[in-house]
């Protein structure tokens, strides 16, 4: 009876550390395959070249206009979902009714689980072609279109974590503040955003994350030219949308397969560290008012 | 009077917010709806793509991203509970627990086309599985694991502690008051977190790119080594490659449209059920 105990308990410890050794595997791959690219590439002119031609002779490996790509085109994504999605939290968690907050709760659940293709393909096909006759721009597959689609794709995301922090909000803060006498706007902003703030934070955190590490979306509606961007309106080339599109024909083992390797590096030491800031945030938060964990 | 007024402007402000963020989710459900509704018939769902991918159904693609779903869940499924109930059941402090914790929380956040480089490297190279339907259940099955143990967790913590107690009490062992007590009470919530999962996975399209997609199948997939097709993928490919473009962008709008229904009568199915349980638990 009690070796059986002791085995279960050592199958459980075991299958438990899968996700670490998945996690480490990770790494070890993405170490493994990107290093032999810097004996061949200084690691100063891969981050900092300014021209991405991996296919030319000689080929140039300079990741500057993908960074900055993805870098405007996640910045633009987060001017449109954190007020959506902070916006609509504050709305579920303040102002509905019980019988609004029943309908509409769920309802963002539901709409945070549409693919990401199918808002990759919606601007392709619709938003682009309205964007380019609406605003006369050259090309519709553009920064901006993809910025505006990542953001509103980041919204229900973003809205749910948001609305979580706020829920943790204790009653007694927001009875105190109506007791001396604030409106129900007043004890929103000086009482319930200060006490939830951090909270609010890792909700834009992982927003952030999720926007640098989303792949389909950018690869069909980015519109892929690998330059550094000077305007909202042109064609860029995220990180992922790079890694997605020259997979494929990137010879084995080859320096342009290495460098692709070593974006998804970059990429994934970025939001390895959004996680790990975002937990330390979190779990301040949760220190501050008082909860477990 | 003005802190009224600040008031009935700022609530209006936040009210716009969440009409804008569900009328342009809605808007995006409408229109592929509206324009897929056109090309779905008996044969789109049933028949495989004919004449270079201009007519004919998608049916090779339904099934391919099916048996990738299922083969993806049975994978993380056994791993998902047996890290929840370690988590939860065995060990909940100590230097163990988290490194596991921070391995979950960040593989959860691993961009999706990391995975599929991974995949790529262990599963298509290194065991030399090639570009397959097992790869593609792998890949997709370690990007879902992260879900399918918190769900699992949430499941395992809503039993009411006196139930663990009351069966010890009996003489039970550790593992028996596990098989018999935790396990069938949380196993409702288990199987909600499950289906939810199931929903990112049939969308995911990055992680199966270069492990297991293909564009164009003669038939089926025959065996766990061939190649599949899958919806998310062939909208990608539909709208990429192709000489067809228009032909080619009104059978991808029959494929969104499929994918988006399945993904949202499940999530729709398990965010109701999830509802209701946890009405029931208070």
């Amino acid at each position: 009876m009690y070796i059986k105990e002791k085995i279960y308990r050592w199958i459980f410890t075991v299958l438990a550390f899968s996700s670490f050794v998945f996690l480490v595997g990770i790494i070890i791959v993405l170490f493994r395959e990107s290093l032999p690219l810097f004996q061949k590439v200084r690691l100063f002119d891969f981050l900092l070249g300014r021209f991405w031609y991996p296919t030319y002779d000689p080929p140039e490996f300079g990741i500057l206009p993908l960074i900055l790509a993805s870098v405007w085109v996640t910045c633009g994504a987060l001017c449109v979902c954190v007020p959506l999605g902070i916006g609509s939290a504050l709305f579920l968690n303040e102002l509905a009714t019980p019988g609004q907050r029943a309908v509409l709760k769920p309802l963002i659940e539901i709409l945070a689980s549409i693919p990401s293709i199918v808002y990759g393909f919606f601007g392709m096909v619709v938003l682009a072609p309205f964007l380019q006759q609406l605003l006369h721009i050259p090309v519709g597959l553009c920064a901006f279109s993809a910025s505006l689609i990542l953001g509103i794709m980041a919204v229900p995301t973003v809205c749910s974590i948001a609305e979580d922090a706020l829920s943790y909000v204790p009653r007694s803060f927001r009875e105190a503040s109506f007791a001396v006498g604030a409106n129900r706007w007043q004890t929103l902003t000086k009482v319930v955003i200060p006490a939830a703030g951090s909270g609010i934070s890792t909700a834009i955190i992982l927003g952030i994350s999720r926007a640098i590490g989303e792949t389909m979306t950018v690869l069909m509606v980015a519109g892929g030219a690998a330059v550094i961007p000077t305007s909202f309106f042109m064609p860029v080339r995220p990180m992922t949308a790079a890694i997605a599109a020259e997979m494929g024909e990137a010879p084995m083992g080859g320096l342009h397969y290495r460098a692709l390797f070593s974006i998804a590096l970059i990429l994934f030491l970025i939001t390895f560290l959004f996680n790990i800031i975002a937990e330390l945030v979190s779990r301040r938060f949760r220190l501050k008012l008082g909860l477990a964990q | 009077m003005k802190k009224d007024f600040s008031q009935t402007i700022g609530f209006f402000f936040l009210f716009c917010c969440i009409l804008v963020t569900i009328l342009l989710l809605l808007t995006i459900i409408y229109f592929v709806f509206v324009r897929g509704a056109k090309v779905i018939s008996w044969e789109f769902l049933t028949q495989a793509p004919r004449a270079g991918m201009t007519a004919g159904g998608v049916a090779p693609a339904i099934v391919g991203t099916m048996y990738l779903t299922l083969g993806a869940i049975m994978f993380a499924l056994p791993l998902g509970i047996a890290a929840a109930i370690y988590l939860c059941e065995y060990s909940p402090q100590g230097f163990a627990v988290n490194i596991i914790r921070m391995s979950i929380n960040n593989l959860a956040g691993v961009p999706s086309v990391v995975f599929g480089l991974f995949g790529l490297t262990v599963f298509v190279k290194f065991f030399g599985f090639g570009v397959s339907m097992l790869s593609g259940c792998l890949t997709l099955g370690i990007l879902v694991l992260p879900l399918i143990i918190s769900a699992a967790q949430e499941a395992l913590l809503a039993v009411p502690q006196s139930m663990r107690e009351a069966s010890l009490a009996l003489g039970a062992t550790h593992w028996q008051t596990i098989k018999k007590i935790v396990l069938p009470t949380s196993l409702p919530g288990i199987l909600t977190g499950v289906i939810l999962s199931i929903g990112r996975v049939a969308g995911e399209t990055a992680p199966i790119l270069f492990t297991a997609a293909a564009f164009y199948l003669r038939g089926y997939p025959k065996s766990i080594f061939s190649e599949v097709m899958a919806l998310p993928y062939h909208i990608y490919a539909l709208m990429t490659e192709g000489a067809h473009p228009q032909q080619q962008t009104a059978i991808a709008y029959g494929c969104a449209l499929i994918l988006l229904f399945l993904v949202l009568l499940v999530s729709t199915v398990a965010i109701f059920i999830r509802q209701k349980q946890r009405s029931y638990y208070g």
